[in-house]
């Protein structure tokens, strides 16, 4: 069981920190409307919390090992063309067989 | 032509000779040329395409004629695969995005004898439950025009509903497929997470994701699901338990059947007409002889926060793909712009509201320090609740309750209110969480044309049963039958 009850609050700061980590650019209403929203949905979450999950395990998934399609052949097979696979690019260089990006490094 | 027929009718009279595939085919995008540009159902139509495969199978009779979907008009959710037609999610971050290959269930299809012709609006990746967050249009509710079709796969409801196409596949990932079928008074299957491939489903939270078909009938939903249902290598979570004959399962039995009713639950929160529906639609099946027991599903009020800490958890994992590099759309940058700032603004452009406010959230529970106190803790709780659906599914063989909680809402009424709008998913959940299979048949009406769902959930790959209820349940009423005016 949590001993505490988290804080649903969210600051600007907050909400930058967590646009950077999922590489989401957002412009200053985006943040103040999602600050206040986030704060919403978690507060309804929390709900959650209050349950008594001691010993439980947690699901992941439904699917159990035996479901899965395990005894396929280790064999090559076709796979995806090359410049099929550049078609939809939107900076490709076709004849290197190549995604183009922005400069990484300064 | 105002509507085309349903699935059985249409692969009989082509498979008899009464009509040609090509007829067929006209006479469905004769009726979305009337009908579409009121409603907004389809984002991307193809004709010509359609036509020629529809030539194809009119050429070949001997080749096709004994297939289960001969000739059979379909439109598809728009974040399903298509090759060589473009699959956009109604995001604009994918707006001119053409796969190089098909989803298995459009694989699938095909080779049954199945015409695409087109694909349907969404909620941006399937984020929703109105279709209003599609990045590029409105659809309205045939039977109400000013009313939501439910969503995420509105689209494809629409579609069905009007008589445009008899039959179209959505996929459900908190309720999807059920709740528009409920608001669009048709027919919409969810089958067991792993009995259908997934594989060419653009991935919203792989955990919960399934795809299946909307219909007008338990009939015409056992036809597809027939043909899509299966093992499929490039889907591991795709399951191997033997695949029934669905169609077959229909012989209208339901004496003995023990349907569960969680009380409890129905308790707060559901409009008194969806509740009427409900009661109305107990009594018919039980005048069939069906007995009902009342369960309890304990955990099942805290199925809306558990599903929205994991499905956005899934989310914010499963869209870091869309990054303006291997395909979709790419920000322009100026000129030292480096590659984290291309992302950043790319994904700014790319997304709608909705869907960053999911990534936001997913990318907050799985954060270092809050992983423990909302992600972990929501999958325990997701056992939880799948122990109570499995306690009374050994109470009961299926369950009941409503589709959702009100009639369709007002267009534009919970845009603004996103927790409103994911309160409306009280009933749809459970059946994504826990994996079991769901379907939604329409039992009446809220005033004159506000329909309503009728929603059933079965035992792990049990859908014969679901099929089955489903089907004497329409036997015994008129509203499977009922059709939206045409305006």
């Amino acid at each position: 069981m949590l001993a505490f009850v988290l804080s649903v609050e969210f600051t600007r700061s907050d909400i930058e920190a967590i646009a950077s980590l999922a590489r989401l650019h957002l412009d200053e209403d985006e943040i103040e409307l999602f600050a206040r929203q986030l704060g919403e949905i978690l507060e309804y979450a929390r709900q959650v919390q209050q349950i008594d999950t001691s010993g439980v395990l947690p699901t992941a998934s439904v699917v159990t090992s035996s479901d899965v399609v395990r005894d396929r052949a280790d064999e090559t097979a076709p796979c995806l063309d090359r410049q099929a696979a550049l078609a939809n690019a939107p900076d490709p260089a076709a004849e290197a067989g190549l995604f183009k990006v922005p400069r990484v490094l300064g | 032509m105002t509507r085309v027929g349903t699935a059985k009718h249409t692969c009989d009279a082509v498979r008899n000779g009464e009509q040609t595939a090509v007829d067929v085919c006209r006479a469905a995008f004769d009726v979305i040329a009337a009908r579409d540009p009121a409603l907004g159902a389809f984002t991307t139509l193809v004709f010509d395409r359609a036509l020629a495969r529809a030539e194809e199978i009119d050429a070949e009779p001997e080749r096709w004629r004994s297939r289960a979907l001969v000739g059979l008009p379909v439109a598809l959710k728009d974040n399903l695969c298509t090759r060589g037609i473009r699959t956009t999610a109604s995001s604009r971050i994918l707006e001119s995005y053409v796969p190089p290959y098909d989803a298995t269930v459009v694989q699938r299809l095909e080779a049954a004898g199945a015409v695409v012709v087109g694909k349907t609006n969404c909620d941006e990746f399937a984020m929703g439950s109105s279709t209003e967050n599609s990045a590029f249009q409105v659809t309205c509710n045939p039977w109400a025009l000013d009313r939501i079709p439910g969503g995420s796969s509105g689209g494809s409801a629409v579609a069905v509903a009007a008589g445009m196409t008899p039959v179209a596949l959505g996929s459900d990932t908190g309720g999807s497929i059920r709740q528009p079928a409920a608001h669009c008074g048709i027919v919409g299957l969810k089958p067991t997470y792993g009995r259908v491939s997934r594989y060419g489903l653009l991935a919203f939270a792989s955990s919960l994701d399934q795809v299946g078909p909307l219909t007008h009938s338990a009939v015409d939903a056992a036809m597809v699901l027939d043909v899509i249902a299966g093992a499929d290598p490039a889907d591991a979570t795709s399951s191997r338990t033997p695949v029934g004959d669905y169609l077959k399962a229909l012989d209208g039995r339901v004496r003995g059947l023990r349907i569960g009713i969680p009380r409890r639950l129905l308790e707060t929160g559901v409009d008194a007409d969806v509740m009427q529906g409900l009661e109305n639609a107990l009594a018919v099946l039980r005048e069939r002889g069906a007995t009902l027991v009342e369960v309890d599903l304990e955990h099942a009020s805290a199925a809306i926060p558990v599903y929205y800490l994991i499905a956005t958890a899934e989310a914010s994992s499963n869209l870091a793909r869309y990054d303006g590099v291997r395909y979709g759309y790419r920000a322009p940058t100026e000129g030292r712009a480096d590659l984290a700032a291309m992302y950043a603004l790319t994904r700014a452009k790319g997304f709608g509201a909705e869907v960053k406010r999911r990534i936001m959230l997913g990318t907050y529970v799985l954060s270092a320090g809050y992983y423990d106190a909302y992600y972990l803790k929501a999958q325990q709780v997701r056992t939880l609740i799948r122990t109570d659906y499995d306690r009374a599914l050994e109470q009961a063989d299926i369950l009941a309750m409503p589709t959702a909680p009100t009639p369709p809402f007002k267009l534009g009424e919970r845009v603004e209110d996103p927790l409103q709008m994911y309160l409306g998913d009280v009933f749809t959940v459970g059946a994504n969480l826990t994996g079991l299979p769901a379907i939604s048949v329409p039992c009446g009406f809220a005033g004159t044309n506000l329909p309503l769902g009728l929603q059933l959930i079965g035992r792990p790959f049990d859908e014969a049963t679901l099929l089955r209820v489903a089907d004497a349940y329409e036997r015994d009423t008129p509203w499977s039958t009922q059709h939206p005016p045409i305006s």
